[in-house]
């Protein structure tokens, strides 16, 4: 059997502030094949975007990876010394960042950085690479690409420039794209593009790809498996479809039930009360006991390890020992 | 572009007018002109023919009109002092002063970037602090003290460069050059760092914190993430980022070097026009005055026009901006 193209295991993330030690990510697992998108969704702070950049090697300081692995079909990148993990990033794994308006440098043509990016992990001409970004360009959607080329980022819209960051990211034909919100900052109907195209790269050149977002309805439209992330762990991971239907952990019944449906339109949408903890205090046990409405004195004490139920997987004490008595309480 | 540049001409010259106006109504300031001319038992027919025949006796707006028709021309009169056209006097010092003035914005900038980027991509080394440190006393030492400890180091204690003049010139058509001759070089030297080490610390504490600015980007957390080389990020994106403020600075920075001059061309008795200047200060020499504040404005103006300029090849977005005006 093949390798999963990324394999995350026991993964920590800190921060060495003056004061403490703050722990972003909490030993999380998760596998993405070749060809599957996996979303991440989660509320602001739960880690998600850290999860990506702990991946591609950008953490910066004072956040470092403190355990854990990370591989790469196969390779184990996470401790890699600084040159050769560079050489993975852009190469075996490709990155798009939220806000498209910031992503390029607005002094150069943005023909010159695909350019300068596909000459860095390959050893094409600069003919030749030129030849490719407009390939590039084209692939990605962008309209009379051997012209475009030679434009400033300043003169593509919001959405088009998206279309270059992602030109950008699979310039090299990586394993592995890690899109961080890559719709949060464009207009809804442009979001529905992108979204689309990255569905569409992923398909047609086998990547994987991990969509971070806060956004249920992207993931639905897109991913093969979503992970809710909580507190800096994954509260439950499964099939996109059995999740929005069928979740499980507590928390992520209270994100599904906050999704705004055309049909439902007469009921007041379900709030999860209160908010995520600061990450100077997670309580002891389960981060999300203080939210929880079905918590009880031993998620106050131990935190909950994922367990498999069916296709999905779940951090809950509820599922613990008696599967039949959570399944009517949980009903309820 | 060709009617930005236009435009930015006119204003050029409207700032030119300024100053001549002001200018002009120095040689007015300082009392009669034809009392300083003739004698004080000059009749008073005597006196009126000289006015006459200067041309005094016309509306002011006439004579304002003439001398700045003949400033343009880059003729300023005579000088009270030396009997010589105040035209022939600058010239002959104006390339000294461009010389020092060239040299030490060079420095400023040569090290001044260097020293920046330096201290922004290793901000915690100890070199970095040094620097920093170093700078703040550049900022607060004012330019003659520097002048005359760095002539009591290496002038009078290690006897390594001379402590004044400009050592032998080359004539090259009408400009005098000391660069092509080794004393010419060494007497550069020390008035060099003493007129660039200001603009240096300032250029140097610019960069830095540009640069600091400019790696917090996301464009550059998105060259990292497309796997650049560190070289390629720092020199090629962050750099070039950082350098239109910079220009700014040391465009608008060349201007009050020339400025600056005064004190130290006086420090290191520099035979150009600041010390020109200051000698007329003491004499009263109105026309040189005068032609010293129109030359300086002419260059203040000039630098300002090529920066400008300057943007548009470092920044594309301002060069959409000019070519479609508001």
């Amino acid at each position: 059997m093949t390798p999963p193209v990324l394999s995350v295991r026991n993964l920590e993330v800190e921060f060495h502030t003056r004061r403490s030690v703050l722990h972003a990510i909490n030993g999380i697992s998760f596998d993405i094949a070749k060809g599957e998108v996996l979303g991440v969704v989660g509320e602001s702070g739960a880690g998600k975007s850290v999860t990506g950049l702990a991946v591609i090697g950008l953490l910066d300081p004072p956040g470092r990876i403190a355990g854990g692995e990370i591989h790469l079909s196969g390779m184990r990148i996470d401790h890699l010394p600084p040159e050769e993990i560079r050489r993975i990033r852009g190469k075996r794994i490709g990155m798009i960042f939220q806000d498209p308006l910031t992503s390029l440098n607005p002094l150069y043509r943005i023909g010159d950085q695909i350019v300068e990016t596909i000459r860095t992990h390959t050893n094409l001409t600069e003919t030749a690479a030129r030849k490719r970004a407009i390939d590039l360009l084209a692939e990605v959607g962008i309209p009379a690409p051997e012209k475009r080329i030679d434009a400033y980022p300043h003169e593509f819209s919001g959405g088009m420039r998206q279309r270059v960051v992602i030109a950008l990211a699979i310039c090299a034909e990586p394993e592995l794209i890690i899109a961080d919100e890559p719709t949060t900052a464009l207009d809804v109907s442009v979001q529905a593009q992108i979204i689309s195209l990255i569905k569409r790269l992923g398909r047609d050149h086998g990547t994987a790809v991990m969509l971070v977002t806060h956004d249920m309805g992207v993931i639905a439209e897109t991913s093969d498996r979503v992970a809710v992330m909580y507190s800096g762990r994954i509260a439950e991971i499964g099939p996109v479809q059995d999740v929005v239907q069928n979740p499980l952990h507590p928390y992520a019944k209270g994100l599904m039930g906050a999704i705004p449906t055309l049909a439902g339109e007469d009921k007041r949408l379900v709030q999860i009360p209160g908010s995520m903890p600061r990450l100077s205090a997670i309580p002891q046990g389960c981060p999300f006991n203080p939210r929880c409405g079905f918590v009880f004195d031993r998620c106050r004490v131990e935190r909950p390890e994922p367990v498999v139920r069916g296709r999905q997987a779940v951090a809950c004490h509820l599922y613990d020992a008696a599967p039949n008595d959570v399944a009517k309480e949980t009903a309820a | 572009m060709l009617a930005f540049t236009l435009r930015r001409a006119i204003q050029a010259i409207g700032v030119l007018i300024a100053v001549g106006i002001i200018s002009f109504s120095m040689f007015r300031f300082a009392g009669d002109p034809v009392n300083q001319i003739v004698s004080i038992d000059t009749s008073a027919a005597e006196r009126e023919a000289v006015r006459k025949s200067l041309g005094l006796d016309d509306p002011v707006v006439v004579q304002f009109a003439r001398y700045f028709g003949n400033a343009a021309q880059f003729k300023f009169g005579v000088s009270y002092q030396f009997r010589q056209p105040v035209s022939n006097l600058l010239a002959d010092r104006m390339p000294a002063t461009l010389e020092l003035a060239i040299c030490a914005t060079i420095f400023a900038m040569v090290f001044g970037i260097l020293m920046g980027v330096y201290s922004a991509l290793r901000r915690e080394s100890a070199l970095a602090k040094l620097f920093q440190a170093v700078s703040l006393i550049g900022i607060s030492l004012p330019t003659f003290l520097i002048g005359i400890l760095l002539i009591y180091l290496f002038s009078v204690t290690l006897g390594w460069l001379p402590s004044f003049g400009r050592g032998d010139v080359v004539r090259l058509g009408w400009w005098t050059t000391g660069l092509l001759t080794l004393s010419g070089l060494k007497a550069l030297i020390l008035p060099s760092i003493t007129l660039g080490l200001f603009q240096l610390t300032l250029i140097m504490r610019l960069v830095r914190a540009e640069m600091l600015e400019v790696l917090r980007t996301d464009y550059i957390r998105f060259a990292r993430a497309r796997g650049l080389t560190t070289r390629a990020i720092h020199f090629g994106h962050a750099l070039k980022n950082t350098l239109v403020p910079v220009i700014t600075v040391a465009g608008l920075q060349f201007g009050s070097v020339i400025a600056f001059a005064i004190i130290t061309e006086t420090v290191f008795q520099w035979p150009g026009m600041g010390l020109l200047f200051v000698q007329a200060v003491q004499n009263v020499d109105i026309p040189i005055m005068a032609a010293y504040l129109l030359m300086v404005s002419l260059i203040f103006v000039t630098i300002n026009l090529v920066v400008d300029l300057l943007y548009t090849i470092v920044d594309p977005r301002l060069r959409s901006t000019i070519s479609r005006p508001a």
